[in-house]
């Protein structure tokens, strides 16, 4: 057994609130789980697309955010302790021949449990890629979309694409190790903290920096190695700037990604499930949530929350198939209440 | 009240909209393919449309809030709209927009 192998009762692929809800309901089935996220955070859409945005349609709040819609299910599943496992993709599930699933991620971890739960949303959020031609050739060395060593940009012509707080807090920090440095964004409004904006601003002044008004048109280079960015200016003329490192900051988006690859019946990039226990076509497999489909099916919170309870039920029987499960409710149950540690 | 709305293909849709309704949601409805993460709450930039050039003018200009999100699009045109942030009214029967590469799921 390698030393990152990790057995449990059930890996939920999303920490998403459909996915967060379910480590409720599976805990006071005692079923312990593992979550594993792409993002850094618990939420999904929640956090990434719209923290701050009012959720009208929660049973229960007349309006929440979606960060406190997160922050609460955190606090309701605390007695539960689920294991949270950030910026990782699942790329591999397959069932082994006992009918434990095996999954893998793409840092390399396994994960082994009799249940597993898809809770994955809308999929994967992956960087947007600009739909310049052949960018993904230079993709990994030339052109990045997040910073993960500081030291591969030093001594480097430098491109930075965008007009948020993540681009403007590279161009600041990046700055000092770069040969050169340019700033390329649409227009002259910058989302990002004002005080990065006028940070930014010194620097063009002083000319340490460039900024340029526009966006990317073309690519030059060889291999994955760049040289040359070319860029359309809002008047249309094009401008060649010398770059080594490119990279670009639209913000996330959602591909299903590998999900795909595993086998299980489709519906329009969506996983068929049943309307008893939402498993999928592979037995032991669940689909919660807005990645799933059935008859009728609402893309709503709400709808995932009910679909969690649901499935718990079914991965208990899978997980323990000789207990007799009770139907219990938490106003009165003393048993679930010290499950929830308020007795 | 009608749009047109030419998709990927350039082939040209005639969808029937109702008064109020976001373009948006239109597309969507009528099952034409259009990413719309965020289900219309201009936060994701990926249900953007190019306005046929005569209607241009005939919107309501974008918002702070939507040309902020327009940053999120890799290439925004001088056409380039988010059709969640359009809504359908009598003055806009017979809008012509193309579906924007970006908003492809």
């Amino acid at each position: 057994m390698s030393k990152s192998e990790i057995s449990t009762d059930v890996i939920i692929i999303g920490a998403g609130p459909v996915g967060l809800f379910a480590v409720f309901e599976l805990g006071l089935l005692d079923l312990k789980c593992h979550l594993i996220d792409i993002l850094d955070r618990p939420g999904g859409q929640c956090a990434e697309l719209y923290p701050e945005k009012p959720i009208y349609d929660i049973p229960g709040f007349p309006v929440i955010s979606g960060q406190e819609l997160t922050d609460n299910l955190m606090k309701q599943i605390k007695p539960f302790n689920p294991e949270f496992h950030y910026n990782r993709m699942v790329e591999k599930v397959e069932k082994l021949k006992d009918g434990t699933f095996k999954v893998v991620t793409d840092e390399g971890e396994v994960f082994l449990a009799p249940v597993v739960v898809i809770a994955a949303g809308g999929g994967s959020f992956q960087p947007k890629r600009p739909p310049v031609e052949n960018i993904e050739q230079y993709e990994g060395k030339s052109v990045q979309y997040s910073v993960r060593r500081i030291e591969e940009f030093r001594d480097q012509d430098v491109m930075i694409v965008g007009g948020g707080d993540s681009a403007l807090d590279w161009v600041l920090n990046l700055q000092p190790i770069a040969k050169s440095l340019t700033l390329v964004h649409r227009r002259d409004v910058f989302r990002a903290a004002t005080s990065s904006v006028n940070e930014m601003l010194a620097l063009v002044d002083a000319g340490k920096i460039d900024f340029i008004l526009g966006q990317i048109a073309s690519l030059e280079g060889e291999g994955n190695e760049l040289s040359a960015v070319n860029i359309k200016s809002k008047a249309g003329d094009i401008r060649n700037i010398p770059t080594t490192r490119l990279l670009p900051f639209f913000g996330l988006t959602m591909k299903l990604g590998p999900v795909a690859d595993w086998g299980l019946e489709l519906n329009d990039n969506l996983i068929a499930v049943d309307t008893e226990k939402f498993e999928t076509s592979i037995k032991g497999m669940f689909a919660i949530g807005d990645i799933n489909y059935y008859p009728g099916k609402l893309k709503l919170i709400l709808s995932g929350f009910h679909e969690a309870a649901l499935m718990s039920q079914a991965a208990k029987k899978i997980i323990n198939p000789d207990e007799r499960v009770i139907f219990q409710y938490t106003t009165s149950s003393t048993k679930l209440q010290k499950k929830l540690g308020v007795k | 009240m009608k749009i047109f709305v030419t998709d990927y293909d350039g082939k040209v849709h005639e969808l029937e909209a109702l008064e109020g309704w976001r373009v948006m949601e239109v597309i969507r409805d009528w099952g034409q393919d259009i990413k719309a993460e965020c289900g219309g709450a201009c936060a994701c930039a990926t249900c953007e449309i190019y306005v046929d050039e005569d209607w241009v003018s005939k919107l309501i200009p974008a918002s702070k809030e939507e040309e902020n999100m327009l940053d999120l699009v890799p290439n925004v045109e001088a056409n380039s709209r988010l059709s969640c942030q359009i809504l359908m009214s009598e003055e806009l029967d017979g809008l012509k927009v193309t579906l924007a590469p970006n908003s492809r799921s």
